[in-house]
């Protein structure tokens, strides 16, 4: 334990990912859209000794507390994470990621034939067939996304 | 069973008794189609093909005037204001003021379950784009059991462009309600789909196999498709595999004496036309089952039988 808090040091403000599978760190990193070229403190630890999942990665942003929207994304990926928005070095929130059963207005529909891709007035709208790994379905045209494909668009 | 006001969208939206039932419907349609009816006098039709198309478009028109309705609409898209840049939601809640049904082929896939969305009146998929054909389909189940007596039990075998073909894809989901196996022969290239071939394994037998000769003496029933040279985005992938099939009468000569040749058509050189002149051959008739078929449709969704 000392060992882990000594690798990864606490935040002052900003958001903790914790219990991300392990390997997905990075994933979950491109999914925000952090580049680690603007911006605070980022902080990534894989393969860390958890209670709960063996081994866990790690992903602690300094200065940005995620929104709804963002929660939702890093469940595509890791659904067994949690979140945690530091304020002044102490947790103020604490939620564990649920992926909906529907995903509306998340991500794109990777058949570039989809009615969704087009300038029609909707959401691309898809239904969860399965969490991990990762399997949905498009709601307008039926075409079955995996984790590959819905990464590719982060 | 309620029919009134449906949309037919994709045929995974009906359950077996409800396919059961229409096909008892188009039974009972094959007399009025040949006397005419008023069944459907004072209703509208909207055709609206934004993709080419003869047979789908003159068989939903020709179902709708048998019954005494009438029928509006267009057939490319190029003299719309598609062309102007409308949507396709817009164009949707501008006509179905003017009409009580609207009969929709469009290029993309998912087109028909957004219009639905989008529309007060019912909507019938014509076809969306490599997705989807449910009227076909149904069609297509008429004609197997007008030719076979039956469904159940048969030994089907799909060929050609499994992967772009909708009416393959329509068939197949509606084929996976009844007791077939199913055999699917295509090039490595044009594959069944991957959503298709997830669902429909599930619940019937299904053999993919790229040689059409071994499987010929097997089945009843054989439904060839055309490779649809206008959906490859590469010629050189089209070239490929063009020509990959083609049934002449030296290959039916290891077949079954009552095999059911079918064709959505229009044919290429699939089907060489001296397998024309056979007992085999029912792509005519599947034409005449087209409209019997949309006929059975617009009476149930428009509420004039029951």
């Amino acid at each position: 334990m000392a060992e882990t808090t000594l690798r990864v040091s606490k935040i002052k403000n900003g958001t903790v990912i914790d219990h991300i599978t392990n390997g997905h760190a990075l994933d979950v990193v491109k999914i925000l859209g952090i580049t680690g070229r603007t911006g605070g403190i980022v902080t990534v630890a894989m393969n860390v000794p958890s209670k709960r999942l063996e081994v866990k990665d790690i992903v602690k942003i300094e200065g940005r507390e995620l929104n709804s929207k963002e929660v939702d994304k890093i469940a595509l990926l890791a659904p067994h994470a949690s979140i945690n928005i530091i304020r002044d070095y102490v947790v103020v929130e604490k939620q564990v990621v649920k992926l909906p059963a529907v995903l509306k207005g998340i991500v794109k529909c990777a058949n570039p034939a989809c009615i969704s891709n087009s300038e029609e007035p909707v959401q691309p709208t898809f239904y969860v067939e399965r969490g991990e790994p990762l399997k949905v379905k498009c709601h307008y045209c039926g075409y079955i996304m995996e984790k590959q494909d819905v990464l590719k668009q982060f | 069973m309620k029919f009134k006001g449906r949309d037919i969208i994709s045929i995974k939206d009906f359950t077996r008794a409800e396919i059961d039932y229409i096909l008892e419907i188009a039974q009972a349609m094959e007399a009025l189609a040949k006397t005419g009816s008023n069944m459907l006098r004072g209703k509208i039709l909207a055709t609206l093909f934004f993709e080419a198309s003869t047979r789908t478009r003159l068989s939903f028109e020709s179902a709708m005037h048998k019954l005494g309705g009438s029928t509006i609409g267009f057939a490319e898209a190029k003299i719309t204001s598609v062309k102007k840049g409308e949507n396709l939601a817009d164009t949707i809640r501008v006509v179905e003021n003017y009409a009580d049904v609207i009969a929709l082929r469009h290029p993309l896939e998912g087109s028909a379950r957004l219009a639905a969305e989008f529309a007060q009146i019912p909507i019938i998929n014509g076809g969306s784009g490599a997705e989807e054909h449910p009227t076909q389909a149904l069609l297509d189940l008429y004609t197997i059991l007008k030719e076979m007596g039956r469904i159940d039990g048969l030994n089907i075998a799909l060929v050609g462009d499994l992967r772009y073909g909708r009416t393959v894809h329509s068939l197949s989901y509606a084929l996976s309600l009844y007791n077939v196996k199913l055999y699917l022969v295509s090039p490595e290239l044009l594959r069944m789909r991957r959503e298709v071939l997830d669902t429909i394994k599930e619940k019937i037998r299904v053999v993919q196999k790229a040689a059409i000769e071994e499987v010929l003496p097997k089945i009843d029933v054989l439904y060839v498709t055309r490779i649809q040279k206008e959906r490859f985005a590469d010629m050189a992938e089209y070239a490929k595999v063009k020509g990959a099939y083609r049934i002449g009468l030296d290959l039916l000569e290891n077949a079954k004496k009552d095999l059911v040749i079918m064709h959505p058509l229009p044919r290429v050189d699939e089907i060489a036309d001296e397998v024309d002149e056979t007992p085999h051959a029912k792509y005519f008739q599947q034409v005449w089952n087209g409209v019997v078929m949309r006929m059975a449709l617009l009476a149930l969704i428009l509420g004039a039988t029951e």
